[in-house]
């Protein structure tokens, strides 16, 4: 339901139109935010208009502006999304600007994380540039006095053909915000062939800014007497102050006074963690006052948190029994037993986000109200978090979301926007909180550690006839209850509750865990350790029965269907699964494609020289890939070229796409070579590049080739399906060429490879 | 003490163990220069010194008393560098944050090696951390930067 209205005589953002400007609201309901729309009606007349999600304004000179209220974290979403609002309007590109959204719940979901921005928001974006280009149609039909079924358009302007007349957006404007919104029955939405933008892509409208340094990120913003604060968390998660010295601190040339932040109280969910502020002129001088800090620690329980011994305790549950899933056939009775059994333990441990921007917020509290610039993937969280941290109605914070340095889901928890919240009502003026790169490694929220136990009994053929698969991992939950140690459904159901394979018996299965540290969403999140355990396992079962893994992922994927949950809890993204069901078909095909693509048939592994290939569908989108490595006598792994097949539906902007599936390799090759984060006495070992090393330019894949499949069907994501089958085909790869089955990562930490 | 920040003389009183970093950030308000590490591991920091290519977050301002120190705000004051044409034109950034550092270090191996094979690229760029993964357009916009000053 995307009721559209008039809003051009409300008070919204009068800062950025001009009066007599036509602006659009489409308002979208969010299923789990609709109650809500009362609360937010009784606080002003604009809220009353609930959840506007698009406002598009067309000045009298004929500028459009287009919101954009989803952040920019490199997936270039501040341009596609208004790419499509300008298709539907016909609108001049070289014409539009863009406005970054505040924070506000008017726009519906703004939490850009899990692939989800074009998927949600196509549709109402639509219909928004759909209804204002309608409108200008009527306008220039009244002023002309002719049928409006005589009226078109053309880039920027309205048309009468029989008479040659033209106007312009710009000045039909004034005359179209007196008409009423047409209904979306009304809507004349363009057919695909008319697209000018939408498929065909457009560059980021922030290229250039990004080029020459001009770009503004958190890290860059400032205000008129704002002070820098570095704080020193608690080393153990849920530690407290039991003593503090500042005086060698407060002695720092430039350091103004030292604050204690207040540990939270659990769950730990977005609120500080706690710990001293070191406030200074500038953001050196606080580091330095920093480590001039003497401070006692009350560590807590979590101070036993071993990540060796837990790793044990992990496999050691991944070994019993678990809680069902979801069963195949006669998944409850007894395994078969004998030589044709197999059984493997794969294990990814935690892994940190480490975008190249730090945690950072400036935060402004006066008069009871606060101001935020944060570089942030969900501004509607950290008003929520600022809000209740502070004690304040959400209303009277505003959050302006700045570029971000990169974000793979950390900067979707606002606790150092609430940090700076925190500080700036203590201090009275405006703070900016700077982590640094050592804070950003050890207070990370992780994505799960994660243990998974694979069996297999096989035919003749070596085709599995009985499948177990059981996995254990600290769920993202616990941040929201002490007390979640299994999976919640949303996670198992990223490549675990899904397996696509056509097996009369299968038996999907999930053991407890109890978290330590925090856990949180990782660009792929649970996708990475599942497709990690069940794509290397099938390929171990390939080479046992002798078989080529592609044909043998096909067999076991079977004909193309439809797969079938009922009686299965499936959140399948929290889409729709009428409108995104998992077809193995497309699946099949993708993996046809990137087999063709590559040239995998003629390509046969030797020693040193191998070809790995894995499939997998995550975030509704379709992805098989092929790995090549080279591995020298000593042990050092290259890799000449990957190729990557997708299926993602309808794609708005195809070389973001083909960026984002490059990017996508990088992530998952940090991953395979390094990616590990190990805790002794519940305190981070890792610090910084040097102990959490992430892929460089000489180690990464020489060649990335990505294939997009033509579609149109509806768009799905595109930021994160191509990190899972890489992992699993560059491992998958490695085997090819020494013959050693990576089941442990990383590979720096793993005995077989060091 | 004096230097010379993007043809501008300066002079610095402050603490001289402050990195470089920090004074073009928050003492100038140049903030194109990014602060990604401070271990001088991720070369997102990257300015120039008389020319060469340093990390800005370990280089204490007693380091670059009389000095001619670059950014990237300078690199294209004049119109765009031939390096920066490029990153525009193979379309290299995603987040972003990395590449003042990207193109200042590229500038700097152009000029040392003006048509850098692909292992002078990977041994000059190797400092340089892409969380967001450009290495590939990274290594093409440095070629193609190359065949345009050929």
């Amino acid at each position: 339901m995307s009721p559209i209205e008039n809003v051009s005589r409300r008070r919204f953002l009068q800062g950025v139109f001009g009066t007599g400007a036509l602006i659009l609201a489409v308002r979208y309901f969010p299923p789990i935010l609709s109650h809500q729309r009362a609360a937010g009606a009784q606080t002003e007349a604009d809220r009353a208009t609930l959840h506007p999600n698009v406002f598009v304004g067309i000045q009298q000179d004929g500028t459009v502006y287009i919101v954009a209220h989803r952040s920019e974290m490199g997936t270039v979403i501040r341009t596609s999304l208004p790419l499509v609002v300008a298709d539907e309007l016909d609108a001049d590109w070289t014409r539009v600007k863009i406005d970054q959204a505040i924070g506000d719940k008017r726009y519906g979901d703004q939490n850009t994380d899990g692939s989800q921005s074009v998927r949600r928001f196509y549709g109402t974006m639509r219909e928004c540039g759909a209804a204002a280009r309608w409108m200008l149609i009527q306008a220039a039909a009244q002023q002309w006095n002719v049928p409006v079924s005589e009226c078109s358009t053309e880039m920027h302007v309205v048309i009468h053909k029989a008479t040659s007349r033209r106007l312009v957006y710009g000045d039909l404007a004034s005359a179209a915000a007196h008409l009423t919104v047409p209904k979306k029955e009304e809507l004349q939405l363009k057919q695909p062939s008319e697209w000018r933008y939408i498929g065909k892509g457009m560059t980021s409208v922030d290229l250039p800014l990004l080029c020459t340094g001009q770009a503004i990120y958190g890290m860059d913003a400032r205000v008129d007497g704002m002070v820098l604060a570095s704080i020193e968390h608690p080393p153990v998660f849920g530690g407290k102050i039991a003593t503090l010295d500042d005086q060698d601190a407060l002695k720092v040339a430039g350091v103004h006074q030292t604050v204690r932040i207040d540990p939270f109280k659990p769950p730990a969910a977005f609120q500080p963690l706690g710990g001293v502020a070191v406030i200074a002129d500038n953001t050196w001088a606080a580091f330095q006052g920093r480590k001039k800090l003497k401070i006692t620690w009350d560590n807590g329980p979590n101070e036993s948190y071993d990540s060796v011994e837990y790793k044990k305790e992990l496999i050691e549950t991944a070994h019993k029994p678990g809680k069902l899933i979801r069963g195949v056939g006669d998944s409850d009775k007894g395994f078969p037993t004998g030589n044709h059994v197999f059984e493997a333990d794969y294990y990814v441990p935690l892994l940190a986000h480490a975008p190249m921007e730090p945690m950072v917020a400036l935060v402004e509290f006066k008069d009871g109200r606060v101001t935020a610039w944060a570089p942030t993937q969900n501004p509607q969280a950290a008003q929520s978090i600022v809000a209740s941290e502070l004690g304040i109605p959400i209303e009277n914070v505003v959050c302006h979301v700045t570029l971000l340095g990169g974000g793979f889901g950390r900067k979707s928890k606002p606790d150092y926007v609430a940090e700076a919240a925190v500080l700036s009502k203590k201090l009275g003026r405006a703070v900016k909180v700077v982590w640094t790169r050592e804070d950003d490694v050890k207070f990370d929220y992780y994505n799960a550690v994660a243990a998974m136990y694979m069996k297999a009994a096989v035919d003749e053929k070596g085709k599995p006839t009985a499948w177990l698969q059981r996995s254990v991992f600290p769920p993202i939950t616990s941040i929201f209850d002490v007390n979640a140690v299994y999976g919640d459904p949303p996670h198992l159901a990223q490549g675990w509750t899904d397996l696509p394979y056509d097996l009369p018996n299968i038996r999907i299965e999930n053991g407890p865990a109890q978290a330590h540290v925090r856990i949180g969403w990782l660009r792929s999140v649970a996708n990475i350790y599942h497709a990690f355990a069940v794509q290397c396992f099938t390929d171990e079962l390939a080479h046992r029965a002798k078989r080529d893994p592609v044909e043998y992922m096909l067999d076991l994927i079977g004909p193309p269907r439809t797969l079938d949950f009922t009686n299965v809890e499936y959140p399948n993204y929290g889409a729709d699964y009428k409108t995104y069901p998992w077809e193995t078909g497309r699946l099949r095909n993708v993996i046809e494609m990137v087999a063709d693509k590559s040239g995998w048939a003629r390509k046969k592994s030797v020693k040193g020289h191998g070809f790995g290939f894995a499939a997998h569908r995550s975030f509704l989108t379709y992805v098989a890939t092929v790995v090549e490595v080279e591995v020298s006598d000593k042990g050092e792994i290259r890799i000449p070229r990957v190729d990557t097949a997708l299926d993602a539906g309808l794609v708005v902007n195809p070389e973001a796409t083909r960026a984002q599936f490059e990017g996508a390799v990088v992530f998952g090759t940090s991953i395979v070579r390094n990616g590990e984060i190990t805790a002794k006495n519940g305190v981070i070992q890792q610090s910084n590049f040097s102990d959490y090393p992430v892929a460089r330019i000489n180690e990464v894949p020489a060649q990335t080739n990505v294939y997009i499949t033509e579609s149109s069907a509806p768009p799905t994501g595109v930021g994160e399906p191509g990190v899972p089958p890489f992992v699993a085909a560059f491992c998958n790869a490695i085997f090819a060429a020494t013959g050693k089955r990576v089941r442990d990562l990383p590979l720096s930490s793993n005995s077989q490879f060091t | 003490m004096k230097l010379k920040v993007n043809g501008m003389d300066r002079i610095f009183d402050g603490d001289p163990d402050m990195p470089l970093l920090w004074y073009v950030r928050d003492i100038l308000g140049l903030t194109g220069t990014k602060f990604g590490c401070g271990i001088a591991l991720c070369g997102a920091c990257t300015v120039h010194k008389n020319g060469e290519a340093i990390r800005s977050c370990v280089t204490p301002m007693s380091a670059v008393a009389g000095s001619e120190i670059r950014t990237i705000e300078d690199l294209g004051a004049n119109g765009l560098h031939p390096v920066q044409e490029a990153w525009m034109q193979v379309n290299v950034p995603q987040c972003g944050y990395c590449q003042s550092g990207q193109i200042m270090q590229a500038v700097s191996l152009l000029k040392n090696t003006p048509h850098p094979s692909d292992q002078q690229i990977d041994d000059a760029m190797a400092g340089n951390i892409c969380r967001c993964g450009t290495y590939q357009r990274i290594r093409r916009a440095i070629k193609l930067a190359a065949e345009k000053n050929a």
